[in-house]
């Protein structure tokens, strides 16, 4: 059963912005979901599976960056050349 | 530069952007106008995913496979509509409206390239690129009655793709016809040096209808079972004897993995997906986040105003499937479900050539009849092995249902998308000699 | 209590390789603007897809050798996903519970002899890219985001808790320093390539992280800090928390980090866009050249360098490549000139060696072999060419220096003339001498030095003082 709390925490940690309003049916919808999840349960842990396929590399060789209006052109706010972002304070 | 004029008719909400002027080259496409699912990276051309978070995004580069189409001499005439980051089976998530299947449009296309299959559906273009994560060309070519290849993993280059589960999702071609699918593959397929998932394994076949006599062909018997629609069944199983009246040898076999791979699928793509949704911050692209705010209260706010419910729940269910305490339950678990599902196939193909079934348990669905998650993630149950396997599946049309397409799904084994191929073709050219 | 204090440390080093772990753009992005060495990979935009530097893995395996660690068969690379402005995937690509390699050591000189620091592991990662604030960080209205650094290569360097006392950090930053920059994968003259996180506990107690140390001193300074903060509050029955601390280079303080990433998950799991290495077998084909304590041991056989002098000229590769371009000129002369002085004036100027030119300090090498100048004049003239390569003017070569300033030692004749001078006009330094006032005649040595400014031999003039003044008696 996922509580309404589980889904703020979980909201929390994914950084969605679950509102009130969303918590009962999010709790509904997930615990459906985790409990047709729960057949896993049959299996063991594992790693993720491995192709025969290692080493892909490339050459350490410069290639030229994007110019600096191409690279700010989607940004959302700028300053001085730098990307704007809200403060982390 | 030449141009092709583009001003389609577009009344099913097919396309998000067209180019009413599209420039192309010289090559073997050229002048042949291709239209491209929004979660692929054209340059200069609006790239959205069919979400308000990537509203007016404009990329600076073309994924691989447009460079591909456009050294060919393709035009590239507009971006389809999808569900929002490839997340549905519907095409009703998109922030820009739903759209609907040219054969009923109180019907759904199918999803998420449901704007691609419809596009070429309804003629405005003969061809066009779709994405398949779990199904994702094959449902909406089944629902409109289309041909749609999903390539073996690794196949097709995925630089340019906007990520929604990087360990099982391809580009793939969605035509008319089975030509027109291998045609554009031929394109398409080969190496990458920006993708280090992609294999050097070019594809240069031409489609051959008599290959089909002696196959031998692998009927699950999951996939004619409890879920799936007795009348989708029954045409089903009248194009699989096509096959055998053309020299095919069917033979039925279980998979005892699928009890796993609707779970696994959907554990390992919302665990991968809510990595790769991460990045959307509005700083460097997106809508402009408030930057007045605290960075964290902006974060969330952000995410929860531009990204869709469907979209956000699978973050949720990702984030909480590789969260501390849970990744060895879930995440580690769906490898193992993988493997065997990857196991399952090899022993399978052991015996037969290729796998045939319906693609779909059903035909296409009324706009809102699907409200409930896990019903709409149930009818992914056909498609999701493949994904997981990483081998080729194509849908090409089978037969209907009441005038709405059903789907005939064939898949093979790693990097023989050739014989795939071939099979889909004996059985488009028989029925057209026959005139069905 | 000796053994009371327990120190672990993490050191993170950026590769100076040519372009970035995951993306072709250069590494020498120091001096120019901001977001002008980024490209759709490191820029993290949609749909891009990282593609592994083999360089990279060269060098860090170049460090697993000299480190002594284990190669694993196989490594893979992890996400760490977390939420911040400067991490543009939101996710770091770095190694987790499969990293390049493990085990290994690093001896360094203890508090009390030598002493084997153990390596818990090594592994690659990219760096994110730098948050800019106006004014101080509490402060500011926004923060403002530079992705040049985004996608640099870091290796990334855990050590057991080993360290014994802040002294022993530095010596082992320091080593470890030398080391990398001997097997030339890291320049610790770039500013921010070292950057160190520190664990320390007293015996007993809780376990504090300081985070955010970023140069060689400021480690030592923050685990002094933190181990009287700790002593103290131990002292006064508090308890000792266990948690992240940042250090404040400027005020020398640690203060409780207020930052949310140790509440994080980071949900690990492995990056599906990068393909496994197995690169075990590379190891093999690596030659490690000459590291510091080789080095070192071939001074002292080579040069005949002291023990203390072979310390400090191989303490940095610059230096004892420096030193060896002006060896030949004569061992001891350079061992001394180089290690006791030159790097004395070096520091103060807070210049690097690699500013100096060799052929410039063997000219003034054999001026001293020579003996046509004094020490004291060798040092003015040092100091002369330094303080012009300071000023970016041009430099004269130390001969023309000595000319133009009539620098040359002085001749038996000219320093007689100077010794009878002073000792004419310094009658009561004289009297007090005959009284037996030793003193004195350093007095009067000191008065010809400034006449001829430092030009006398000092063995020279002292032996004719003493002949003068025996004489007028």
């Amino acid at each position: 059963m996922v509580s309404k709390k589980d889904v703020i925490h979980v909201g929390k940690l994914a950084d969605v912005g679950v509102n009130e309003s969303e918590l009962e049916e999010f709790s509904v919808q997930f615990t459906k979901i985790l409990d047709y999840f729960e057949i896993l349960d049959e299996l063991p842990e594992e790693r993720t599976i491995t192709g025969e396929t290692f080493n892909i590399l490339r050459e350490d060789i410069i290639t030229p960056s994007l110019n600096h209006e191409i690279a700010l052109k989607n940004a959302g706010e700028e300053e001085e050349g730098f990307f704007k972002a809200p403060r982390v304070m | 530069m030449e141009m092709i004029s583009f001003n389609p008719h577009d009344t099913c909400n097919a396309f998000i952007t067209t180019q009413i002027q599209a420039p192309f080259k010289e090559g073997a496409l050229s002048g042949v106008p291709i239209a491209i699912k929004d979660n692929i990276c054209t340059a200069g051309i609006e790239t959205t995913c069919g979400s308000a978070i990537l509203k007016g995004y404009i990329p600076p580069y073309d994924a691989h496979v447009i460079t591909l189409l456009k050294d060919a001499g393709a035009a590239i005439v507009g971006k389809t509509n999808m569900d929002e980051f490839g997340m549905g089976t519907t095409t009703e998530s998109s922030a820009f409206g739903p759209t609907t299947n040219p054969h009923d449009p109180s019907r759904v296309p199918g999803g998420s390239s449901g704007g691609s299959a419809a596009a070429v559906a309804s003629g405005m273009v003969p061809y066009a690129l779709g994405t398949d994560t779990g199904g994702s060309i094959r449902c909406p070519a089944s629902f409109c009655g289309i041909t749609g290849l999903k390539p073996t993993y690794g196949r097709v280059s995925r630089f340019g793709l906007i990520a929604y589960a990087n360990s099982l999702e391809q580009i793939g071609p969605m035509a008319q016809d089975v030509s027109g699918v291998s045609r554009i593959f031929s394109v398409i397929a080969g190496h990458d040096t920006h993708d280090a998932t992609s294999v050097n394994h070019p594809y240069t076949h031409n489609p051959d209808p008599e290959k089909i006599n002696g196959m031998r062909i692998g009927v699950p018997d999951e996939f004619f079972g409890d879920g799936v629609d007795p009348a989708v069944s029954t045409v089903v199983k009248e194009a699989l004897d096509v096959f055998a009246s053309k020299g095919a040898e069917l033979i039925p076999f279980t998979m005892p993995s699928m009890r796993f791979s609707l779970a696994a699928y959907y554990v390992i793509c919302t665990s991968e997906a809510s990595s790769n949704l991460a990045r959307f911050d509005g700083i460097r692209y997106g809508p402009a986040i408030d930057t007045k705010n605290r960075w964290h209260d902006a974060f969330s706010k952000y995410r929860h105003d531009y990204f869709g419910k469907e979209v956000r729940r699978r973050i949720m269910l990702g984030t909480f499937a590789l969260s501390s305490g849970y990744y060895g339950r879930y995440y580690q678990k769906a490898q193992a479900a993988k493997r065997m599902v990857r196991e399952d196939f090899a022993r399978i193909f052991t015996d037969v050539d290729i796998i045939a079934g319906p693609t779909m348990p059903t035909v296409a669905y009324k706009l809102g009849e699907k409200n409930d998650p896990l019903q709409m993630y149930l009818s992914d149950i056909l498609t999701v092995p493949a994904n997981l396997a990483g081998v080729p599946a194509l849908s090409v049309p089978c037969g209907h249902i009441e005038k709405m397409p059903v789907g005939l799904q064939i898949m093979g084994k790693p990097f023989d998308d050739e014989t795939v191929i071939d099979a889909a073709y004996a059985y488009e050219q028989e029925v057209a000699k026959n005139g069905r | 209590m000796a053994d009371e204090i327990i120190i672990g440390l993490e050191i993170h080093c950026q590769l100076n390789t040519a372009s970035k772990l995951f993306c072709g753009c250069s590494t020498d992005f120091r001096d120019d603007a901001p977001n002008t060495h980024t490209c759709p990979i490191c820029l993290g935009l949609p749909g891009t897809m990282p593609m592994l530097n083999k360089k990279a893995i060269e060098f860090a395996l170049l460090v697993a050798k000299a480190l002594h660690c284990e190669v694993l068969d196989e490594c893979e690379f992890a996400r760490k996903n977390y939420f911040y402005p400067d991490l543009n995937k939101a996710y770091q690509i770095t190694q987790y519970d499969k990293p390049l390699a493990e085990g290994g050591n690093l001896i360094i000189e203890g508090d009390n002899g030598e002493r084997k620091i153990r390596i818990t592991r090594i592994h690659l990662e990219e760096d994110p890219g730098r948050s800019v604030h106006m004014g101080s960080q509490d402060r500011a209205r926004y923060t403002l985001v530079d992705y040049n650094r985004s996608g640099i290569p870091l290796i990334e360097i855990v050590t057991e808790p080993d360290l014994r006392s802040p002294k022993e950090a530095r010596r082992f930053l320091n080593k470890m320093r030398a080391t990398l920059e001997y097997l030339n994968v890291f320049d610790s003259e770039a500013e921010g390539s070292l950057r160190v996180d520190a664990n320390i506990s007293i015996k007993g107690s809780n376990r504090v992280e300081v985070k955010n140390i970023s140069s060689y001193k400021g480690v030592e300074k923050a685990l002094l800090f933190e181990i009287t903060r700790q002593k103290n509050a131990i002292r006064r029955g508090l308890k000792v928390e266990r948690e992240t601390r940042h250090f404040l280079e400027t005020r020398g303080v640690t203060t409780s980090s207020r930052s949310k990433e140790e509440e994080n998950d980071y949900r690990y799991f492995p990056e599906p866009d990068l393909l496994p290495l197995r690169v075990k077998s590379w190891i093999d084909a690596i030659e490690l050249p000459e590291l510091p304590d080789a080095r070192r041991e071939r001074f002292i056989k080579q040069y005949a360098c002291s023990v203390e002098h072979a310390k400090t000229l191989t303490g940095s590769i610059r230096i004892a490549e420096f030193f060896e371009k002006v060896a030949s000129i004569d061992h001891t002369l350079a061992s001394t000139w180089t290690a006791d002085y030159l790097l004395g004036e070096l520091n103060y100027r807070g210049m690097s060696i690699d500013v100096v030119p060799p052929d410039i300090f063997r000219d003034l090498l054999s001026h001293l072999k020579n003996e046509s100048i004094t020490d004291k004049s060798g040092v003015e003239v040092m100091r002369i060419i330094l303080d012009k390569i300071a000023h970016k003017e041009p430099i004269e070569t130390p001969t023309a220096c000595i000319t133009r300033l009539g620098l040359g030692k002085t001749g038996e004749g000219e320093i007689t003339g100077m010794v009878k001078d002073v000792l004419d006009e310094n009658q009561s330094a004289v009297q007090d001498y005959r009284t037996g006032k030793n003193e004195a005649l350093n007095y009067l040595v000191g008065q010809v030095m400034k006449k001829c400014r430092g030009r006398a031999d000092p063995a020279q003039l002292n032996r004719l003082l003493i002949e003068l003044l025996a004489k007028k008696e």
